[in-house]
């Protein structure tokens, strides 16, 4: 009878629970140097970040927030890095094909903030608003970090229809 | 005449109310999110194999796992804007040489090359591109309405991918 009840609150919980990550949000280690120094600033120790993934239900997205979106070249990876330009924007780039591209309808330039150690849009492009997954905003962990992110846009890296 | 037990009862049936509320509104919100749904499509792009107004069971599992395979019909969302789906045919894998016009193209890790079937009244890869697998929500399985035309979708239709 004990076990009945377990299995059933189990049933219900595990569906709420993923639920609340999918609609509310979810903390996730951030890896790697290209968004120093805003994340990760004193690696090896890395950050832990919350991702708001309510912020992002309706795909607004504004220049200079930090979001987390699946890999453009495989999509089992998740990265984050920071919005540079949204649609319409005129970008100068670092290293890509074009030297100004101007970013499509539906489409979002992000960049790490570690220029030249981060695989950005300057690698691969526009990526499209539907590979944003959730937004940043809060450093989680460790303690003596705990702080909002703040939307900023890297300086010299506006878009040139900003400045 | 005693009324607050009265009033504390209504409190409780309404509470067990809501909370069975939140638990089926989240098992749905799973299924449908991990398990499969049904999409309605509308639009030409992929006569004669699927028409206006029907109805598609789709699945979500092959897409998590990066199993989409050349000729699946999928749903994904549309590269320009978050909020389309677009309903089209997988004609090219990682690494497959497409034609576009006159000229060939190298379809990109990560992406896959989206056509309808109906080749000449269809917005797809043609002109937007190769769309990252990241975009990708679901495989369609059978057509499930209307009921004349229940329908397996999961086969190769070579007759319309060789041109």
């Amino acid at each position: 009878m004990k076990l009945t009840a377990l299995f059933k609150s189990f049933l219900v919980g595990i569906p709420i629970g993923i639920t609340f990550l999918d609609t509310v949000g979810y903390v996730a280690r951030v890896e790697g140097i290209s968004m120093q120094p805003a994340l990760n600033p004193e690696a090896p120790v890395t950050d832990y970040v919350l991702l708001n993934r309510w912020s992002v239900r309706s795909s607004e997205i504004s220049r200079g927030e930090v979001v987390s979106l699946v890999s453009p070249k495989d999509p089992g990876q998740k990265i984050i890095k920071r919005v540079v330009g949204i649609e319409g924007d005129l970008i100068s780039t670092i290293g890509y094909k074009q030297s100004f591209i101007r970013v499509p309808e539906g489409h979002c330039w992000v960049e790490g903030d570690h220029t030249g150690h981060s695989m950005d849009s300057n690698s691969f492009g526009p990526v499209s608003l539907g590979l944003v997954t959730a937004k940043a905003t809060f450093i989680v962990w460790p303690p003596h970090r705990w702080q909002t992110l703040k939307p900023e846009i890297p300086r010299g890296r506006k878009p040139v229809n900003m400045s | 005449m005693n009324y607050i037990p009265n009033i504390s009862n209504c409190a409780t049936k309404v509470a067990g109310v809501l909370a069975y509320m939140v638990q089926y509104g989240c098992i749905t919100h799973c299924a449908l999110e991990y398990i499969g749904d049904f999409v309605i499509c509308t639009g030409p792009s992929m006569e004669p194999t699927i028409y206006t107004d029907d109805i598609l069971l789709t699945e979500h599992i092959t897409p998590r796992f990066q199993r989409i395979k050349k000729g699946d019909i999928i749903i994904a969302k549309s590269p320009s804007n978050p909020r389309i789906h677009i309903c089209k045919r997988v004609a090219g894998m990682p690494g497959d040489k497409v034609l576009v016009g006159f000229s060939s193209q190298v379809v990109p890790r990560g992406h896959v090359w989206l056509e309808g079937d109906n080749r000449n009244n269809s917005a797809d890869s043609r002109i937007y591109g190769p769309v990252p697998q990241g975009l990708i929500r679901g495989r369609a399985l059978c057509r499930v309405w209307p009921p004349k035309e229940i329908k397996m979708l999961t086969h190769k239709e070579t007759q319309v991918l060789t041109r």
